[in-house]
């Protein structure tokens, strides 16, 4: 199946002829298919955020190209106003977006922009709020009523109503408690699996991206240092830790383990791999 | 991108220009304009440009951010320049056809008036290019200081300049984020009629008054969590001095001031 984005060659200067100017993203090559469910992890500055918004228009690469479905994103003005509709993009803390009435009104927002109506726009938001386990009475409060965690939601499904292609989060689970960030990680996983649709998603947290991730890609200083699956990143676990990256505790204890002298693979990053490793050790007579 | 907007934005650095106590740089951009003013004819207005590009070079601000401060107020110079070639009607006759004359006096008050915005703009600019908001507020608050007799809130008055020029950015940077965040749901602000244009500004000003009353409520907790109680009593970091440095500079601008005011009795 051919990839719904292709980035290819990319680069982005900002504030070009100033003394501010820098480049946040050089030469960068990604593509996105279907099902897809992509971790982006990089230190603050790595040119993440950068990236994902030239994956719908919102920035336009100083050289090289965004394709979608094999086209030019900013071939024509139309184009890039229903790529817009195809890739959602979800920002860091969405709920300061929130300007509506009600939470319905507003994650209706989007889903009207597409030209949608009526019983079909009302079928939307009510799919959405679904897929983020808000409940019906919610939807007619005030958006600035909800707490925290709800508000992040109603801004999630404000996206979701638009049913990308492609969602793009960025930190999506930032500033929320433990309940909220595996409710919200669920979410996403839901919407993913039920629609066949990629998701990317950038995160701070390694525990988040290697539970749920089946692709990471690392930024390091500009520049797309690896794009790989969660088994191949974290078996170079110490070049990560270079970068001034996080591993998973798990596999940093594995880390610390195979030091002492235990022959574990590298590509531990989940609890249950470490179990069955550490259990195919003690079947094979090593005491520990 | 609302980013890129570099109008007055300060260039850090280090040349004497930077070095300049605040107050004198304030000080010495009043001299400037009064001899820019002061200016009559030709001679003048070069001596006042040779002044403004010693400046520029000295404090390594590139020429190009010097002209592109200008381009917003291209519409108002061209306009100030048409209305002088019409209206003025001294000096030679040069064409007249119907209702328009255009006289050779007309076309020069036309050029110097065009000269003396220009001129006026980059030496406003070129203050806010070298010296920091922070710097320029101390100095305005220790330069106002005499009216405090008078009862006049100076220090208020500067820390609420200060905080407004402090959140500048802060809050060009949101309506950036929110903009783009509108625009990933769709939004359009760029077709459409001009109730619709206006319709389309909501969902960004709702949030960005959102979010600036939220700011403002955290940073007024923030500054009495730091016993803030206003400008009594209240020391400085730096505290602003005079320097041989701005002895020079005042001199300097003495210098244009004078030669200006003898230029001018000659009408040169």
């Amino acid at each position: 199946m051919p990839p719904i984005i292709e980035v290819k060659d990319l680069s982005h200067i900002y504030s070009v002829g100033t003394p501010f100017e820098h480049t946040a993203v050089e030469h960068a090559n990604l593509t996105v298919s279907a099902g897809e469910l992509i971790g982006v992890i990089g230190h603050t500055g790595s040119g993440k955020s950068t990236l994902i918004q030239h994956l719908n228009g919102l920035l336009k690469p100083t050289s090289g190209q965004v394709l979608v479905d094999g086209r030019d994103i900013w071939s024509d003005k139309k184009f890039l106003r229903s790529v817009r509709g195809r890739v959602g993009l979800v920002f860091q803390y969405p709920e300061y977006q929130l300007f509506e009435e009600t939470a319905f009104r507003d994650i209706a927002f989007g889903p009207k922009n597409q030209g949608l109506s009526g019983a079909e726009l009302e079928q939307r938001v009510y799919r959405a709020a679904g897929f983020v386990g808000l409940d019906r009475e919610l939807l007619e409060k005030s958006p600035f009523d909800l707490s925290g965690g709800q508000k992040r939601r109603v801004a999630i499904a404000g996206v979701i109503a638009m049913e990308p292609q492609v969602l793009i989060l960025d930190e999506p689970t930032a500033g929320l408690d433990a309940a909220g960030r595996d409710a919200i990680l669920k979410n996403i996983r839901d919407y993913q699996r039920s629609q066949n649709a990629a998701v990317l998603m950038v995160s701070h947290s390694m525990e988040e991206v290697a539970s749920i991730c089946d692709r990471l890609v690392v930024l390091y200083k500009s520049h797309i240092a690896m794009d790989d699956t969660p088994e191949v990143v974290f078996a170079r676990s110490e070049e990560l830790l270079r970068m001034g990256l996080d591993v998973p505790q798990v596999t940093s204890v594995c880390m610390k383990l195979r030091q002492m002298g235990l022959a574990l693979p590298e590509s531990i990053y989940t609890l249950d791999q470490a179990l069955s490793a550490l259990e195919g050790l003690r079947k094979g007579g090593v005491s520990c | 991108m609302l980013k890129d907007i570099t109008l007055g934005q300060y260039f850090p650095g280090n040349t004497p220009i930077h070095r300049l106590d605040p107050r004198t740089k304030l000080l010495l951009l009043i001299v400037y304009i009064v001899a820019l003013f002061l200016a009559v004819w030709y001679v003048s207005y070069l001596v006042v440009a040779v002044f403004l590009v010693l400046v520029t070079v000295i404090g390594h601000i590139p020429f190009k951010a010097m002209t592109r401060g200008l381009k917003p107020m291209l519409i108002f110079i061209i306009f100030t320049a048409v209305l002088n070639i019409f209206y003025s009607r001294t000096g030679t006759p040069l064409l007249e056809w119907k209702f328009i004359h255009i006289y050779s006096g007309g076309l020069q008050t036309a050029l110097f008036m065009v000269v003396r915005i220009m001129l006026l703009i980059s030496g406003t600019f070129l203050l806010t290019y070298t010296t920091s908001p922070i710097a320029l507020t101390d100095a305005l608050e220790s330069l106002l200081s005499p009216l405090k007799k008078l009862k006049v809130p100076v220090h208020e008055l500067s820390m609420m300049m200060c905080i407004a020029l402090r959140f500048i950015p802060t809050l060009i940077e949101e309506t950036d984020k929110i903009i783009s965040a509108q625009k990933a749901r769709g939004a359009d602000f760029e077709t459409g009629s001009l109730i619709h244009r206006a319709k389309a500004l909501i969902p960004i000003l709702v949030p960005l008054f959102v979010s600036a009353f939220r700011r403002a409520d955290e940073l007024s907790v923030a500054m009495e969590c730091r016993c803030y109680h206003g400008g009594e009593g209240r020391t400085r970091m730096k505290v602003l001095r005079f320097g041989k440095l701005d002895f020079l500079a005042f001199f300097f601008g003495a210098l244009l001031l004078a030669l200006v005011i003898v230029l001018r009795v000659f009408g040169l």
